[in-house]
């Protein structure tokens, strides 16, 4: 009874959180859907074809969307890696201090702190452009890359890259070929979210993109903020995939019960 | 081997980048709050914004509006979070935690889309009850967009954050020794204190990180607000923006004000409530 109970239970969870997803696929390929109709009359690829046209924006949207989450990703886990390895492997004076600072942006919104550096960027020749947009990206990122790695680096009890010291290995050797394929998962499921977390960005982008960067959210904002849910759901759905695929990859890498890894990681918003 | 040293240079990249691009836009901000505006030519320094933002009843609705929204979202988060944790602990422990990455991945802006499709007067919800002769036109489907309650708003507050509790609470139930609730149970405690007294003193700690991440992210988001709230009042992360956005350059200060009171806000509520949590602990 007990497990029958959990199964019902499981369902329900799966339903609440797949409700949303029900009128977004419905309408991305409705043609006619009046009120109140349960279903489309009409079916269309309407939402589709706007969506691949060739020289239309949500091309070029993607394009920039995943140039910056990707640079951001890489460039958040180069940070939080060597981060990651002093704060999981070493004990030190002031490192509950260090650990508070690089939390911070989790708790104080980035939002104040890009509205304070805006002029900044602007003098610097940087607002504007995506490469201020994959800087400011960087603030909510770093946290959870470091975070994440910290707690791999935690795990580990560095025996092995003693080993290969005392077998002569120097310690840039030791790092490459011992440490580094070792927390290789860890480091993916980091980048992973370090990309989500940077593709899911809206008013970072728009305050230092200044409308001259135009990532997928961009358009999903706009379109919504409209009148047309053919559109808004067909790019919401576009918007959706990588953090499906990213799910579906992070997954792989975790052992069975073994959620902890997959918590440090938070909420990308 | 320089221990120190290597540590230093290790923590250097990270602390640099946050140092630079969030304390440095933070001091910033402050700064620019104080009406020191050298390119516009505003080199005096006082509090003037902060006097004329906390003087203005559209900041204090705001406040309100803020605190009123993060509170409920994260009170309804945390508690569904906790019944689903337990009421799936003894499950298939990888497929719930599938279903509940699901809308931690999702971003926030799908999340808004999909539930403004549900609720609104001509979604989902409408054309359901409208099939089951409860309403006739969209119109009497209650407004749930844009409305005075925010119920859109919460609701995806509550869709996007109460399975990140529940996968931190899910975590915690691993550490409760069945044994120890077998033996309370053979006691005689009912559910209620099996739980009160067995399961919560292991979950609280995780309960606490989790909400109060869940509490300051939904107090300084902008995204959902903007998109489903109402125009007056609004949560105050979208008041800083429309003020920043302001043609005049003198609303500047005001806007940084807002953005400092709003760091300043979260970052005591933080303090208190994990001061709170070690009290709690103790007892």
């Amino acid at each position: 009874m007990g497990k029958r109970r959990t199964n019902a239970g499981l369902a329900v969870v799966a339903a609440l959180v797949a409700l949303p997803f029900v009128p977004l696929f419905l309408w991305a390929f409705a043609g006619e859907w009046r009120f109140p109709d349960l279903l489309p009359s009409e079916w269309s690829l309407r939402g589709i074809v706007y969506l691949v046209e060739p020289g239309g924006r949500v091309l070029g949207a993607t394009l920039t969307s995943l140039l910056i989450a990707g640079a951001t990703a890489i460039a958040s886990v180069a940070v939080g890696l060597p981060a990651g390895m002093a704060l999981g492997r070493y004990e030190f004076r002031l490192k509950g201090l260090v650990i508070f600072f690089i939390l911070l942006p989790i708790l104080v919104p980035p939002l104040a702190s890009t509205m304070g550096i805006h002029l900044t960027f602007i003098r610097l020749g940087l607002a504007d452009s995506a490469f201020g947009v994959f800087l400011v990206h960087l603030v909510p990122t770093v946290p959870y890359t470091a975070i994440i790695l910290t707690s791999v680096f935690a795990k580990r009890t560095g025996e092995l890259e003693e080993a290969a010291r005392t077998l002569g290995a120097s310690a840039w050797r030791a790092f490459l070929y011992v440490t580094l394929p070792q927390v290789a998962p860890g480091v993916a499921v980091a980048a992973l979210f370090g990309f989500l977390i940077s593709w899911s960005q809206y008013v970072l982008t728009l305050l230092i993109g200044g409308g001259n960067v135009v990532t997928l959210p961009m358009l999903l904002f706009s379109a919504a903020s409209g009148n047309d849910p053919v559109i808004t759901s067909g790019l919401a759905l576009v918007f959706v995939l990588p953090a499906i695929a990213a799910l579906l990859l992070a997954l792989r890498y975790l052992n069975s019960g073994d959620e902890r890894e997959l918590l440090g990681v938070g909420k990308p918003s | 081997m320089g221990g120190r040293l290597k540590i230093t240079l290790l923590l250097t990249p990270a602390l640099l980048v946050l140092g630079v691009l969030f304390t440095g836009g933070l001091y910033a901000a402050l700064v620019q709050s104080l009406g020191y505006l050298p390119a516009i030519g505003m080199t005096g320094m006082s509090f003037d914004a902060y006097r004329e933002v906390l003087g203005r009843e559209d900041f204090l609705d705001a406040l309100l509006l803020t605190v009123y929204v993060a509170g409920v979202s994260t009170a309804l988060a945390t508690v569904l979070a906790v019944l689903a944790a337990l009421a799936l602990r003894r499950g298939p422990g990888r497929v719930s935690s599938v279903v509940f990455q699901v809308p931690i991945t999702v971003p926030h802006l799908v999340a808004a889309v999909g539930i403004a499709l549900v609720i609104s007067q001509t979604g989902l919800g409408a054309r359901l009850a409208a099939a089951l002769g409860l309403i006739g036109e969209p119109a009497e489907f209650p407004a749930l967009l844009y409305d005075k309650y925010s119920v859109g708003v919460i609701l995806t507050y509550v869709w996007k954050e109460t399975p990140f509790i529940a996968l931190v609470v899910l975590a915690g139930l691993r550490g409760v020794a069945a044994e120890l609730e077998d033996v309370a149970k053979t006691l005689g405690a009912n559910a209620w204190q099996r739980f009160w007294y067995v399961i919560f003193p292991v979950i609280a700690p995780g309960i606490v990180a989790s909400s109060l991440i869940v509490f300051a992210f939904t107090f300084g988001a902008f995204e959902v607000p903007y998109l489903l709230g109402e125009d007056y009042p609004t949560m105050l992360p979208v008041m800083a923006y429309e003020e920043y956005r302001s043609i005049e350059l003198s609303d500047r200060p005001v806007a940084m004000a807002i953005n400092v009171l709003i760091a300043l806000i979260t970052a005591a509520f933080a303090a208190a409530y994990l001061r709170f949590a070690r009290n709690l602990g103790r007892g």
